[in-house]
Formats: structure tokens, sequence, C-alpha cells
């Protein structure tokens, strides 16, 4: 069965770069001496960590329990013994320190109890295989980090079709493509657990076709797994084809909705490497504690590495015979839309999946673009490489003037951040960055607006209270101003003189009278205040 | 240790605009010698006059504006405003019309109107409308075809005629140059001469448009096609002003031939090939959505065509593409692509 493929607008061909990275076998990364786990790897609030200082902890134990709402768990990667939970160097563009529980690693590896216990899942609900899955700390593995159990959700039944996107089309990036290599099966089994999570029946895989061995390999695997209701399709290499919205346009012809979700068309996207994890996780009881990673660039040895989550991406350069020496720049994921890192202490996350080297003295050379951008020359190749449909040179020309308004009416937030315009651009201008710029800035104004609303409001409000009261009062004086012209009459004045003056008078009276607090003390004591009185009277008269 | 962090993308395709300037001025070559060959040395003569004014003036503007010099001067753009200027100007004209024209379109139509990037009208085609407006007489002294070489014309003699105005003893200018076809046509076709005899008569007339423009036109055709496959320009704005050009020529010539010129005569002839490809595709002049240039390059083709048969002009495209840089920013706001995920197009 051939499904019907449709183009995505735009879009750049790349060298790929995948071979050097994929001709030798994966291999296990050695376990690092510390392990560092930042609590907040997915998108979401941070974890919480269930953990204290000098506590020994086991390879799968959770260390830090998933936070309100949307999030995941963390789990040793490990045995070992926490060091630390303090602020360390994560992987993020901003280079900002941020809270990580760390791992001084004992080496001896030990897993906690029921880690790695087959079971059978099938007797599980829906409800009961999304749990298992949060527990696992799985998120989503191609790259956004959404926790995974919010995406097997099927409310309403709404979604109808599920895609596993093994595209991975960023040059360099090879570790999906290892995993389908080496875990096919398990990769298809994934897909029968998700997809019986989602209640669904239609499920398509996309592979590129510059992958021919990976995609025989699955195919094989669908037979085995005896799942041939499993839609296996290749896909053209052309970047960025491995995106979600380009992925859904070329599979189905549909668009996701502007601001909107693949959900809102029926579709849910996850990518292989989940679907892997989410056999580790409910088949065999492993949560989320390692994955492949593609080292690649100028090291002696590019590889694909299984990798313990939380391993710093020094230890990895090393592994693969990178000089930490000479690097010049060390980029988490691929060249197109992968960052680049601060610092090379940093560890791998659960969304890391290619650690791409440069050196100075570089054997892999990234033809990055001249610093010294020219004007915009508005040739278009930016519109036309874009797969959004966009008109980057107007983005750019309104971003760079700070027209904010101007810079949303051509939907700057349907910019994906690809790179393509980027790449194209013969002025080598850094347009994403622009993008970036624009995006962040009107995320600050709105920011700064709700809050500017907030205490408006409260100003406002403040207002009429004061004006409120001040009606108010002006009422009570007028009331009472009416009650006093009411009794002019001599009489009642006199009358109400001579109440007054009762009222003084019986106070005074009062006041006399007034009880002194020594009536509940013994004779002896009033004796000596007594005598004290005296005394003082005397002294009084004295002067 | 300090590691770079710049931004994504962290590659970039080996292009740059020097690189797109010098497809461009490699897609002119086998232009270049077949003009040479028919007409003489004046072309490369004056190209070479034209770059080097072009050199000066964008140095001394790049100076005055503060601008990172060896990084604009390098970039090739005025190599391309004057190559296509030279183009456009008869290949004895004095030396002083080149210089002119050229410092025009550089110093005032790019420096003044905004600098590379922001000059909103191709600033070869101003230089040249500037040229024609101010020295008519100049700029419209045509030389037929192998009169030159004919004549044993040398290159020395070249120079001179062109920085000297001294001609061979026994040649004037007046007895070398020859009417251009489109002149004639519509001179002829005011005292109401048709086009077929007119084209009968005259032995300047070639299968399709004048003998040896038409090769020129071919390998201009050649050259804007390479730029194409190169995607230095994009096939839209050439196809809509040769195909909206031809169709209208269509329409008249089947309404009435003997007053107006075949559809084939008049992609041929003049500067249209030029215009099409070379002219009009200019990136920073032109519109830049996909239905905007199609728009774009519709309006010169028509454009071109009413002041060729209507206008006061024998050719129209330089008239017509200046019209339409105007018209661009405009086109461009009414032609946005529908972007993913949208319903349609809300400008």
């Amino acid at each position: 069965m051939m499904r019907r493929l449709f183009n995505f607008s735009g879009g750049v061909r790349l060298r790929e770069h995948k071979r050097e990275s994929t001709v030798s076998p994966v291999t296990r990364a050695q376990i690092p001496e510390k392990i560092i786990l930042p609590l907040h790897q997915h998108i979401g609030t941070p974890a919480r960590p269930v953990v204290n200082v000098g506590d020994r902890v086991l390879k799968g134990q959770i260390i830090a329990k998933a936070g309100n709402n949307v999030s995941a768990p963390i789990h040793a990667s490990t045995s070992g013994t926490i060091t630390a939970i303090e602020d360390c160097a994560i992987p993020h563009p901003s280079g900002l320190p941020a809270p990580c529980i760390i791992i001084e690693t004992d080496g001896r590896d030990e897993a906690v109890s029921h880690y790695g216990q087959s079971r059978d899942y099938h007797s599980l609900t829906a409800e009961q295989l999304r749990d298992e899955i949060k527990q696992a700390g799985i998120v989503g593995l191609g790259g956004a980090g959404f926790p995974s159990y919010l995406k097997l959700e099927n409310k309403d039944h709404k979604i109808t079709t599920l895609i596993l996107n093994g595209v991975e089309c960023e040059p360099y990036i090879t570790c999906d493509q290892m995993l389908m290599r080496n875990h096919a099966i398990d990769i298809v089994n994934g897909l029968k657990i998700m997809q019986q999570a989602l209640e669904i029946d239609h499920c398509i895989i996309a592979i590129e076709n510059n992958k021919p061995k990976e995609l025989e390999l699955m195919q094989e695997a669908i037979y085995e797994a005896e799942a041939d209701h499993i839609e296996l399709v290749q896909v053209p290499t052309v970047y960025p084809a491995g995106g979600e919205k380009q992925l859904i346009q070329m599979l189905t012809g549909k668009e996701v909705p502007s601001q909107g979700l693949p959900m809102d068309i029926g579709i849910v996207c996850h990518n292989v490497g989940t679907a892997y994890a989410v056999t580790r996780a409910i088949e065999h009881n492993e949560p989320l504690i390692s994955r492949y990673i593609t080292v690649a660039g100028s090291v002696a040895k590019a590889k694909v590495l299984e990798v313990l989550i939380g391993t710093p991406v020094s230890h990895l350069i090393e592994e693969c015979g990178g000089n930490r020496k000479t690097l010049s720049r060390v980029i988490m994921g691929g060249p197109m839309m992968g960052f680049a890192l601060h610092d090379d202490e940093v560890p791998v996350v659960k969304t890391t999946n290619c650690i791409l080297v440069n050196s100075v003295i570089s054997d892999v050379p990234l033809p990055s673009r001249s610093n010294a951008a020219m004007p915009c020359i508005r040739c278009g190749a930016c519109a036309e490489a874009c797969p959004a449909n966009l008109l980057p040179q107007q983005l750019y020309w309104y971003a760079r003037a700070k027209d904010f308004d101007k810079v949303q009416d051509y939907n700057l937030f349907d910019c994906i951040e690809c790179g393509c315009c980027d790449y194209v651009c013969p002025s080598q201008i850094p347009l994403v960055q622009y993008y970036r710029y624009a995006k962040s800035t009107i995320w600050q104004q709105e920011k700064e607006k709700v809050l500017s609303d907030i205490s408006r409001q409260r100003h406002e409000f403040h207002n009429l209270r004061i004006e409120r009261e001040k009606k108010e009062r002006e009422q009570r004086h007028k009331q009472k101003r009416k009650a006093v012209a009411k009794t002019s009459s001599q009489d009642d004045k006199k009358a109400a003189i001579q109440a007054a003056m009762e009222r003084v008078r019986k106070k005074r009276d009062q006041e006399h009278v007034q009880p002194k607090n020594i009536d509940d003390l013994t004779e002896q004591q009033r004796k000596l205040i007594e005598e004290v009185e005296a005394r003082r009277k005397n002294k009084l008269e004295d002067l | 240790m300090k590691l770079n962090t710049p931004t994504s993308p962290h590659i970039h395709a080996d292009i740059s605009i020097r690189k797109m300037m010098s497809r461009v001025l490699i897609a002119l070559v086998p232009a270049v010698i077949t003009y040479t060959w028919f007409f003489g040395w004046g072309l490369l003569i004056n190209m070479g006059i034209g770059i080097a004014t072009a050199l000066v003036c964008e140095f001394l503007m790049l100076k005055a504006r503060k601008r990172p010099v060896h990084q604009f001067i390098t970039d090739g753009s005025v190599l391309v405003t004057a190559a296509l200027l030279a183009f456009c100007i008869p290949p004895l004209a004095p030396w002083w019309l080149m210089v002119i024209g050229v410092s025009f379109s550089v110093i005032v139509a790019k420096h003044l109107y905004g600098g590379l990037g922001y000059n909103p009208f191709n600033p070869a085609m101003v230089g040249y409308v500037m040229l024609l407006i101010s020295f008519p007489k100049d700029m419209t002294v045509w030389l037929p075809p192998f009169i030159l070489s004919e004549l044993n014309f040398s290159f020395l003699d070249t120079l001179s005629a062109i920085f000297m105005g001294a001609f061979p003893l026994g040649f004037t200018l007046d007895a070398l140059t020859a009417v251009t076809f489109l002149d004639l046509i519509k001179t002829q076709l005011n005292i109401d001469v048709t086009v077929a005899e007119t084209k009968n008569t005259h032995a300047i007339f070639g299968d399709f448009g004048g003998i040896g423009w038409e090769w020129i036109g071919n390998w201009i055709f050649l050259g804007g096609v390479w730029l194409i496959y190169k995607k230095v320009i994009s096939w839209h704005i050439p196809v809509a002003v040769l195909g909206s050009m031809f169709t209208i020529a269509l329409i008249f010539y089947l309404k009435d031939p003997d007053h107006y010129a075949s559809p084939m005569f008049h992609v041929f002839s003049g500067a249209a090939m030029l215009g099409a490809f070379f002219i009009a595709t200019d990136p920073v002049s032109a519109a830049t959505t996909t239905m905007g240039r199609v728009i774009y390059g519709i309006g010169i083709g028509i454009l071109t065509y009413v002041i060729r048969v209507w206008g006061g002009y024998p050719d129209g495209i330089a008239f017509a593409v200046l019209l339409m840089n105007l018209a661009a920013p405009t086109i461009d706001y009414y032609t946005q692509p529908r972007v993913y995920g949208h319903k349609r197009n809300e400008p």
C-alpha cells in the first residue's frame, strides 16, 4: 500500500554527514564519576527533589518527583551518593545555571529491585499505561521534551492517527537511525503500547528515504510483531521533513492550525526514541535513565553512544577521542536548530540527541555564515526556503525596525526557527536570531502588560474606593446636619445640654469611685502600700 | 575555557552576494562576446570605462557614508550595474556618456536612494533613462552589424572614436550609424509603410529581430536560463515579462499584422531579453513574493509593449521597469502567501 505524499513548501537540501557516525556499532558510554541531573529537563514545571545530600541512591530510583500539572520525574541514572543539590551549569542557550541533583557514582551500577523486571502490559488499561509512562519520566525524545503521557491521552476520542517520527532530518544526527537499526522491534512494540494508551487504530511510521536499511528493518519488525496495521512510509530527504508540522503536512496534506496543536486535526506525533523508551518502561520496568546520542564533528571516532542521562558532555567528547583543549564550539543538537554550549561540563539531558564538536583545528569545518552581514537585497531566497510559507525578509525588516506589531502581522509566531531562511541568505544575515529577539521582546512586553494591567486595575479600584468613601462621608454629614436642623427648638437644646452635662457628671462620679486593683490583696500587703503612700505624701508636703 | 556560542543555524549554504553578482556577470559573458563579434570593440571599452567609474564612485560614496569599504566594494553589485548600463549604450558613444551614466547610477540611484538593499529603483535603468532624456542624440547612434569589421575598424580606431570623437580618415559617425529596427518600424508606420514592407526593404532584419541582435538575445536567454538553474534568479519574472509581452503582441498582430510587428519580433528586439532576465530580476527593486513577481513581470511586459507601440520612445523596457519598481512594495503587500496553518490571506 502506497500512501500519496504531499509537499510542504520550501525546505532545503543539506549535506547529511551521517555516514561517519553510523559505520561503527553503538556502544555504551562509560559511567562518569559525576552525574548531573537538572530538575528541569522537560517542558512544564521542574521536578521536586525527594532525596537529601548524603543519601545513597540506586539506579532507577526516583530522586525528584514530578511537579504540578505538566511535569516529569527524574531517576538516578546509576548508583551512587548524592553530593549536592544546587545550581549548576545546564545545557541551555542562555548559559544560566539551574537547580541540579549531583550524584557521585560508585561504579557498581546497582539498580532498584524491580528494575528490569519483564511484565505483560496487555492487561493494563489506558489510564494505567499513561501513569506508568509518566512515572518512568518519559518525555518527547525528539527534542521538545514534552511529557509524553500527556500526548497519549485521547480526550473525547478526537485523535485518530498516531505518527511515529523516524525522519531525523538534521545533518549529523543519527541516534534515531541507530536506534531503529538496533531496536526496531522494541520501537514497534512501543508504538503498539502507545496505540493501546490512545485507543486508536491508525498508526504511521515515517522514515526518510536516505535510511533504506532501517526502513527494511522496521518493515521486518512490523511483520514480526504482527502489526501490519502499522503503515510504514518513506518520505523524501528534505530538511525540515522531520518537523512535526511539515511531517503531518507531507503525510496527510493537512496543516496544524496556527497557534494550535496536531491534536486539533486528530493527529499526535511521537518520536521513535520515545516509543523505544515506552517499551523499556512498560515491558521491562526501566525508567528513562539513558538514551542514544550521536557524538560527531571534530572527534577521532564519531559514533552513537548509549549514554546515561546526566553524563557530562566533556566525558563523551573524550570518549570519542576529541581534544577538549582545542574546542572552539560544541553544539547540542543538530547544526540547524541546535544551540552552542557555553561550557562542556554541562550534562546531557533527556532531550539531547547529538553533540557536535568543532575544534580550532577542525577536521570537520562547519561553513558558518560570516560575521559581517550585508544588507538584505530582497532576493526572496528565504521566502522560497521557508517551510511555514512566511516572508522572512519582511519579518527581518520589521524585527530590525523593532516594529513589533507589524512583525506579528507577518505571523512571526508561526516561525518554527528551523533556520532554512538563514541558511540560504546570500547576505548572511542571522535571521533566526532576529526572530528570536523579536519573539522574546514581545513575550516580555506582554508579561509587562499583564503586570501593568493588574496594577492599573488596582489603581482604578483604589480611586473608586476613595471616591465611594468620600461620597459616603458626605452622605453621613448631610444626614447629621439634617438631624441637627430638625432639633433646633430652644427647649430641645436645653434638654440636650442638660443631658450632656448629666453624662459628664456621671462619668466624673464613676471616676471617683473607681475601684483600685488592690481588693484581692492580703492585709499585710495593704498595710505596706498604705505606708508607702503615707511616705510619699509626707515627701510631697516637705517639698 | 571559553567556547564560542553563535546562534543557530550553525551551517550556511555556500552563497553570498559576491557569488550571486559574479554569476550574473558570468552569465553575460557569451552575450558580450557575440555583441563584440557583431558590433566591434565598443561594448568592451564602454564596460571598462563603466567599471572604472563605478568603482571610483562606489569607493567615494562608501567613504562618505562611513561604510566598511572593502566589504561593500567587493560585493560586485556596481560591476553588474556598470556592465548592464554598457549594454544599453551605443558602442561608439563618447566616453563621458558612460561616465555620467554610471556616476548617476551609483551616486544617486544607488547610494543617495539608500544604498545596497534599499534603493527603490534599478540603478542601471535610472542611469540609462537619465542619459536617454538628457542626451537623446548620443544615445541613439546605433551601428548596423558587421559594419566595423567590414571597414577594418580596429580596436585603436574604436578607442580614439570613443575617447576623442576622432574617426579615421573618410569616416564620420553619421555615415556609420543606422536607425534601429524598433525605431525604423515606428517611423515607417507613421508614414503608412506596413511592418512587412519595412522588413523587406531594409537589410537589418533577421529572422525575428535585427540581424546580430537576435543572436545576442539568444545568448542572453541562455545566460538567463543558467542563472535560473543556479538559483540566482527565479523563473517567474522573466517568464512573466516575455510571456505577457508575447501575448499582448500576438493579440494585436493577429488583429492587424500590417500595423503591428509579430510577437517574436518584440520578444527578440531591443532590450527585451536583457530586461527580462537581467534587469527586471534585480532583487532589490523587484517584487519578492512569488505571486508578486508574476504580477510585476506582467506589468513590465505590457508596459514595454505599450511604450514601444504607442509611446514616444522606440524601446520601453527601462521605463517599464522603473514604473513597476515603484509598484513593487504595494504588490508585495497584497500578494503575501498563505502562511502554514492559516486559513486565507489576511494582509
